[in-house]
């Protein structure tokens, strides 16, 4: 991880209880919904691609007592590369870097 | 709370829209010419829709009393065509000096595509020579990081611009520490799906501080909340920020910015 002028020593208004009080039951349905997901794409017939590869690769930046978390999740979905390319092939965007540019 | 909507795309909202953010608070509405999911395709197109933003719309604003201050450009999204690209930029200069004209916005990248980085030069080229604010629009999801990286790279690779007077927007945890580094102004967009959620935009200010940053709705055609910023303030009143806190990131801030255009008046709120 870079170094950052930016950033700044990390504040909290509030304690982690209050932290918990107000947002674990809106982690927790989000997690189940995660779980959810994956059981879905892994009973479902067909190959994995790209993108449930990368989403696996995130999750493991979730884990463990890692700073950032969501920094690194975000790293994690990107494209690393640093030259433009040569004609969009589109416009969207999908969310996960396909591993080519 | 008193709060300025410094992005948003009316053309795409209803008038119970406006009635909804007057409710809330907004002070003034803020709207970048952006795609409008469908390709406009030719130069009179965009020349109608520059009408539309700095004629039509800001009159339908003013029904509710609300200002409404605008940007002007091609999108990031119709950029790979460089000569249509070349023809609109031309007659950016003619819509200009409209009372509500703030810039050169949104610009950016899209996919990082070398077409698309030369229409971006053409439109740092311009602001510069007009002496104009600049909004950037820097890609989506997986593109987001090497994009706003070229971004920042076209933008200091230009002698006449100075990063104060330009705001880099839809930053995320990994693109808001390098924006702010580099001197630029940092813009945080609430979007339902991707971006940010009011949640890590907090998150996002605890980490990194409350100056030269701003939130937007950046509400348009797609699944977006026109009432994401005062959302957003209320979820930081429930963390236990004060007013006064509040008032800065959500008023403050964005007037800091845009009065850098002799154009834009404090609102009366």
């Amino acid at each position: 991880m870079s170094k950052s002028n930016a950033k700044k020593k990390s504040t909290s208004s509030m304690t982690r209880k209050q932290i918990l009080d107000m947002y674990f039951m809106d982690a927790r349905c989000k997690l189940i919904d995660i779980a959810a997901f994956l059981d879905r794409v892994e009973r479902s017939e067909g190959r994995d691609d790209f993108r449930i590869k990368s989403f696996r690769k995130a999750i493991d930046e979730v884990i463990g007592n890692k700073k950032n978390k969501a920094r690194r999740v975000l790293l994690s979905l990107s494209d690393p590369t640093s030259k433009p390319i040569a004609k969009a092939p589109g416009k969207g965007a999908c969310g996960a870097w396909p591993g080519k540019s | 709370m008193r709060y300025i909507e410094p992005h948003a795309h009316m053309v795409s909202r209803t008038t119970d829209d406006y009635q909804a953010m007057l409710t809330a608070g907004c002070a003034a509405v803020c709207e970048p010419a952006f795609w409008a999911g469908f390709d406009r395709g030719t130069p009179e197109a965009f020349y109608n829709y520059f009408l539309q933003l700095t004629e039509y719309e800001p009159a339908r604003a003013a029904k509710f009393g609300l200002p409404h201050y605008t940007w002007l450009c091609i999108n990031p999204k119709e950029a790979e065509d460089p000569i249509l690209a070349r023809e609109v930029i031309s007659f950016i200069p003619d819509f200009i000096d409209k009372p509500n004209v703030l810039g050169i916005g949104e610009i950016g990248l899209n996919k990082n595509s070398r077409n698309e980085l030369k229409v971006l030069e053409w439109h740092i080229e311009l602001a510069a020579e007009l002496d104009q604010l600049i909004l950037v629009h820097t890609p989506h999801l997986e593109d987001k990081l090497k994009g706003t990286k070229l971004i920042l790279d076209a933008l200091k690779a230009h002698p006449k611009i100075k990063p104060d007077r330009v705001i880099i927007d839809h930053v995320e945890e990994h693109t808001v520490d390098i924006v702010l580094d580099r001197g630029f102004w940092a813009g945080m967009t609430l979007y339902p799906e991707s971006k940010c959620t009011p949640a890590r935009a907090i998150d996002i200010l605890e980490n990194y501080g409350t100056e030269k940053i701003w939130m937007n709705s950046a509400c348009d055609w797609g699944i977006s909340v026109p009432l994401a910023v005062p959302r957003t303030a209320l979820e930081a009143k429930a963390r236990g920020y004060n007013r006064r806190w509040i008032d800065k990131v959500i008023f403050q801030n964005p007037v800091n910015f845009m009065k850098q255009c002799k154009k834009f008046k404090k609102p009366d709120a």
